[in-house]
């Protein structure tokens, strides 16, 4: 019943979302913290410089606030890759792919195009997220929980620039 | 009530203890992004063309249940809130860019983890190393950006119920409501 449970494709959005919710709750009691994921990015972007560059990358203003090290955001974002790497096995959905089905209908199957345009919006995502303070996740969903202002402005904003972006790309009603 | 604060207190400022919550959380937290179907990419553009609504649902309900458990907490004294600060220069404007690399990508930061769990190439081989350029790109421009937009029209780090001034039960209560209401109506239209 357990195992049938876990490895079914798919679950319900709703149960999946109030799970998430729970999660959200737990962080802020055993940690306290909100989940967010954007700034482990700029802590293992810092440590990837600072292999590169030597130490004097951490004398960088924002390297100052965010550390360079292992915390518990960027444990939080290797859990996801497991997780979801669990969850994708279980179901027998785990299967290498380059270019997405949706991707393939509107621009080809050239790999090297969808790694390029992946990595520039990359690239976009990385920096407006550490820009706006945070991502889908640190704003989206945490901030938004807490009533926070910049929280909802952001959430708002990021989907106007997606669902703009999302319409040029692929001509409005889809 | 005193022993569970101190225990919550020991728990909390152990940082080991804490590098392995973070990892359980992370766990679960991709495990579910796969099983709600939020870590394709068909599923993350279909939110941005209108025609998916299984982010907004997998969002929407996240909310609901955080912002009623983390406010009663909060009322109990157990859990203490942690509001970003804002600005329409920080906020709105990284929120922007952020927005045109969401749709270009197609995955957002934590997302994307779990696209690479399953096994997308394109998140792994492109996504990724775009993030962290860019996050490294805005980590060497950050004193100037400081300098220049993030602090235009500065707000702080307030909450609505703080901007109204009212208890923030009188917040939470009608969000429940509305975000209850847009989830009826999303599936009413068939989405």
């Amino acid at each position: 019943m357990m195992i049938e449970c876990l490895s079914m494709k798919e679950w319900s959005p709703y149960l999946v979302g109030a799970g998430i919710g729970v999660l959200n709750i737990l962080a802020f009691l055993l940690s306290d913290k909100p989940i967010g994921c954007s700034t482990a990015y700029t802590r293992a972007s810092g440590m990837i410089e600072r292999l590169l560059r030597g130490s004097k990358v951490n004398e960088k203003a924002y390297y100052r606030k965010f550390v360079p090290v292992v915390d518990w955001e960027v444990m939080l974002l290797a859990g996801i890759v497991l997780g979801a790497f669990l969850s994708a096995n279980l179901s027998g959905e785990f299967r290498p792919e380059m270019v997405p089905a949706l991707w393939r209908e509107r621009f080809g199957s050239d790999p090297f195009l969808r790694i390029a345009v992946a990595f520039a919006g990359g690239v976009l995502l990385g920096l407006g997220a550490r820009w706006a303070g945070g991502c889908t996740s640190g704003h989206g969903i945490s901030g938004t929980t807490q009533l926070a202002a910049s929280s909802w402005l952001a959430v708002i904003c990021f989907f106007i620039g997606g669902i703009a972006t999302a319409m040029i790309l692929f001509g409005a009603g889809g | 009530m005193e022993v569970i604060d101190s225990m919550l207190e020991s728990l909390r400022s152990n940082h080991r203890v804490q590098l392995a919550i973070g990892l359980f959380i992370g766990i679960i937290f991709g495990f579910l992004l796969q099983k709600g179907g939020v870590t394709r990419y068909e599923v993350i553009v279909g939110q941005i063309l209108l025609a998916d609504f299984t982010v907004f649902k997998v969002m929407a309900s996240a909310v609901i249940t955080g912002m009623i458990g983390v406010h009663l907490l909060r009322s109990l004294g157990m859990v203490k809130l942690h509001p970003k600060p804002g600005s329409f220069g920080s906020s709105a404007l990284g929120g922007l860019i952020f927005g045109v690399g969401f749709a270009l990508l197609g995955y957002c930061p934590g997302t994307i983890a779990g696209a690479v769990g399953q096994g997308s190439v394109d998140a792994l081989l492109g996504g990724v190393g775009g993030i962290l350029f860019g996050a490294g790109i805005f980590a060497g421009a950050y004193p100037r950006l400081q300098e220049m937009v993030l602090k235009r029209g500065e707000f702080g780090d307030v909450t609505f119920p703080e901007i109204l001034g009212v208890n923030p039960w009188a917040v939470v209560i009608p969000g429940v409501m509305i975000l209850l209401g847009l989830l009826f109506w999303v599936e009413e239209m068939g989405f």
